[in-house]
């Protein structure tokens, strides 16, 4: 007799991706749903979709979904869970949306300590677009509007999301967090449960900072994609817990 | 008929109190009431106004530009709206702050030091309600007890107080003779 | 008799509102409506229910997007620079199709301009709320008791069209206080929302709120089948008032403030022999078209009296597709008409001054 080996979390619909190869949207949407499984929420979560490429994260999950607009998305999640105080809400945000046209409402979302999990894809450029400059991208990264690399006198310095948003007293969590390699995936994997955790445990905001890829963007192979991400992101975006209240408290 | 009363005043002197009072006994009377202040930056310790209107017909604009009846608690609201009362109408000023006696031959008006009045009976702080007894004896827009009777009931039982002193000064006014 | 309460208008909608069922309001404080943030703000965690001030108008108007989806009855309000930054937001919502109250009380402009009562929103409110072929459904109160009752109908058309609802006020609505009577304002159950986001519970396929549909057909299908609602709006929700018109030889048209002195106007030019009458919109979307065009037949002339350069006088012109001489009478910037500027207005028309 088969045994079944692998399948499709529940939360997830079986529907294709719309993403390019070698982008890394695709494992963590699925880490996402393994989550909304494991914990058995999927009939009381409600998903927010941001502007970028992920806009079409609503046709992805089999929870309830709403498509917010650009940036927006922690103002309606907020909107959401105060209507509904036993929902779970996530948003799922890339670096545009959350860091540059979003800033005001992720810097809020966090100080007011909304029961909230943010999932913050930053792969440091734009996708959707084309591949623009985004908040994330790294002194000397080069980009279409970019063309001679960041210059941190001209086009200023990334932003540090996690950093800056452990210094908030309503973040309960915040992890950073990449996906290319199997040991990076199992401890995303580990760190979206915390954050889903804290917020069902009402400890206040979560969010998982995830570094992706974006091949097509960067001009590169998904496999070179995978390495960059080690080689040039990782120094600059260090892995690790940036914010963990139940640390603190025990 | 239809009556524009302006109030005007410094911000503190109980402008905008004196002005829902009135409109609040005009609503308890039956009448059609409204009552609209100055409102934004002019509220920040400068001059403060407000118009309320009392009529036995649906009321149109709410805003008092051309008074029946001014009641003015400065110099400066004097000097603003002193000429805009109505042929006709009804002048009240606090004599202790506004030392001018108007020359209009076509209005009436009365003076009434309530801020000194305030003072002498150890009721600083309630010259409006001293004018407000003086303009009710004058004009009986409404009767003596039906408005302290209101005035009363909105004060709450935290300032229970206050009540007596309410009751005192619209005694000062209401009987004043000049 | 039930008993009347003075009260501003501001505070008479949030009241109506809380009574109307609304549990969520999210606000950002701007003259002349912050009192509506801060009645929610004492009022609401007495009723179980929530006041949140955002960090923006734009973020405001995105709690309301979630709250909305999450099938709630909601809020917002603002004043006319608030409301341009909400234009996203209430676009996003009308495309999604959830229902929601947002007030406008609005002040001069453009730009920060003032704060006194102006009319200037009214473009905005009726042809461009926000970007797209989208409409509102535009209630303009006359009075402190209307702005109550047209609260509860607000939120009533709300919910049975699917169709976010605009109050179209003023500051000087927003700011003065007249008698109310809250009888009959309120609703004992509210309606079910089956197309709401609030998990689907295991019960349902996932529900989807969105307003993205990136094939052109798809998209097209969807505005058409707002638009079928839109008509059927039409047809049923105009309303209006009409002030002595049976006779009336010159029809104003106003709304709102500017509706009253009209009124106090109308009375001054009938003691002077002159047939005036009005018709007050209380939809301003959808727009009384039919009973102008009605009224076209037997008046001689119209004239639109606003807190603006003249805006609605263009609606008038088109309903009445220009049968009849339309003219226009306004203050802008804060500024109010006193009763004698529009008795004078009337006079002049009367007199044939309108060419």
């Amino acid at each position: 007799m088969s045994k079944v080996v692998f399948e499709k979390p529940k939360a997830l619909a079986d529907v294709p991706f719309h993403y390019c190869p070698g982008c890394t949207h695709g494992i963590v949407h699925r880490l996402v749903a393994e989550v909304i499984d494991e914990l058995g929420v999927e009939d009381r979560t409600i998903g927010i979709a941001p502007v970028g490429c992920s806009v079409f994260a609503y046709n992805y999950f089999n929870c309830d979904m709403i498509e917010a607009a650009h940036g927006r998305a922690p103002a309606v999640a907020t909107g959401v869970k105060r209507s509904l105080p036993e929902s779970v809400v996530f948003t799922y945000q890339g670096d545009g949306d959350l860091a540059a046209i979003g800033t005001a409402e992720t810097v809020h979302i966090a100080a007011r300590g909304e029961n909230v999990t943010i999932i913050f894809i930053n792969n440091a450029i734009y996708g959707m677009t084309g591949g623009q400059m985004a908040p994330t991208t790294m002194p000397g990264q080069v980009t279409t509007t970019s063309p001679y690399g960041r210059d941190r006198k001209i086009q200023g310095s990334p932003i540090h999301v996690c950093e800056m948003l452990s210094t908030l007293d309503g973040t309960a969590y915040a992890e950073r967090v990449a996906v290319n390699s199997p040991k990076h995936v199992i401890a995303a994997k580990k760190a979206i449960r915390k954050a889903f955790d804290m917020q069902l445990n009402k400890k206040g905001f979560s969010i998982v900072e995830v570094l992706s890829t974006c091949p097509t963007n960067w001009g590169m192979s998904p496999t070179d994609a995978l390495k960059w991400v080690e080689s040039d992101m990782i120094p600059f975006y260090p892995l690790g817990v940036y914010k963990d209240i139940t640390k603190e408290e025990a | 008929m239809t009556t524009g009363i302006l109030i005007a005043g410094f911000g503190g002197q109980g402008v905008q109190f004196s002005g829902k009072q009135i409109a609040k006994t005009g609503m308890y009377e039956g009448k059609q009431v409204s009552f609209l202040s100055s409102y934004g930056p002019e509220m920040r310790g400068g001059t403060s106004n407000c118009s309320v209107i009392i009529s036995d017909e649906e009321i149109g604009s709410p805003l008092v530009t051309t008074p029946d009846v001014l009641i003015a608690f400065n110099i400066a609201s004097y000097d603003k709206f002193e000429s805009k009362i109505k042929a006709g109408g009804i002048l009240f000023a606090d004599s202790t702050l506004i030392a001018k006696k108007s020359e209009r031959e076509d209005i009436t008006a009365y003076y009434i030091p309530a801020t000194g009045l305030a003072n002498e009976n150890g009721l600083t702080g309630f010259a409006n309600v001293i004018m407000l007894g003086y303009v009710m004896a004058v004009t009986g827009l409404f009767s003596y007890e039906t408005f302290l009777g209101h005035m009363v009931e909105s004060i709450p039982e935290s300032k229970a107080a206050l009540i007596e002193k309410n009751k005192k000064a619209l005694e000062i006014g209401f009987n004043y003779k000049a | 008799m039930a008993k009347k309460v003075l009260m501003k208008g501001n505070e008479a909608i949030a009241e109506a509102a809380i009574k109307s069922g609304c549990r969520h309001y999210f606000g950002y404080p701007i003259t002349p409506q912050t009192e509506i943030a801060e009645y929610m703000a004492k009022r609401m965690p007495k009723v179980g229910g929530l006041c949140l001030q955002a960090e923006s108008e734009i973020a405001a108007i995105n709690m309301v997007l979630g709250a909305a989806s999450a099938g709630v009855r909601v809020m917002t309000s603002s004043s006319s620079p608030g409301i341009s930054l909400k234009s996203e937001g209430i676009s996003y919502i009308a495309g999604c199709d959830l229902p929601c109250l947002i007030l406008n009380v609005q002040r001069g402009g453009p730009g920060l301009g003032g704060i006194q009562p102006a009319q200037s929103d009214y473009y905005q409110a009726t042809k461009a709320n926000g970007h797209g072929d989208m409409h509102l459904i535009v209630v303009a109160p006359a009075s402190v008791q209307e702005m109550a009752s047209l609260t509860g109908l607000a939120f009533d058309l709300g919910d049975k069209y699917r169709i976010p609802v605009m109050m179209l006020a003023d500051g000087a609505l927003g700011q003065m206080m007249e008698p109310v009577d809250f009888e009959g304002i309120g609703c004992e159950t509210l309606p079910e929302k089956p197309w709401a986001a609030c998990g689907h519970g295991g019960k349902r396929k996932h529900n989807v709120i969105n307003s993205l549909f990136i094939q052109p057909e798809e998209l097209e299908r969807t505005v058409i089948e707002r638009f079928e609602r839109y008509k059927v709006i039409e047809e049923n929700e105009v309303r209006y008032e009409e002030y002595m018109t049976e006779d009336a030889d010159i029809v104003i048209v106003s709304y709102g403030i500017t509706s009253r002195i009209c009124k106090t106007a109308i009375a001054n030019a009938r003691k002077q022999g002159v047939k005036v009458g009005m018709l007050r919109p209380i939809t301003l979307w959808p727009y009384p078209k039919a009973a102008l065009r009605r009224l076209a037949e037997t008046a001689s002339q119209f004239l639109t009296v606003e807190l603006n350069m003249g805006q609605m006088v263009d609606d008038v012109k088109l309903a009445i597709e220009c049968k009849k001489p339309v003219s226009f009478f306004g203050r802008t910037g804060g500024m109010m008409p006193s009763t004698d500027e529009v008795t004078a207005e009337i006079m002049k028309l009367a007199k044939g001054g309108n060419n």
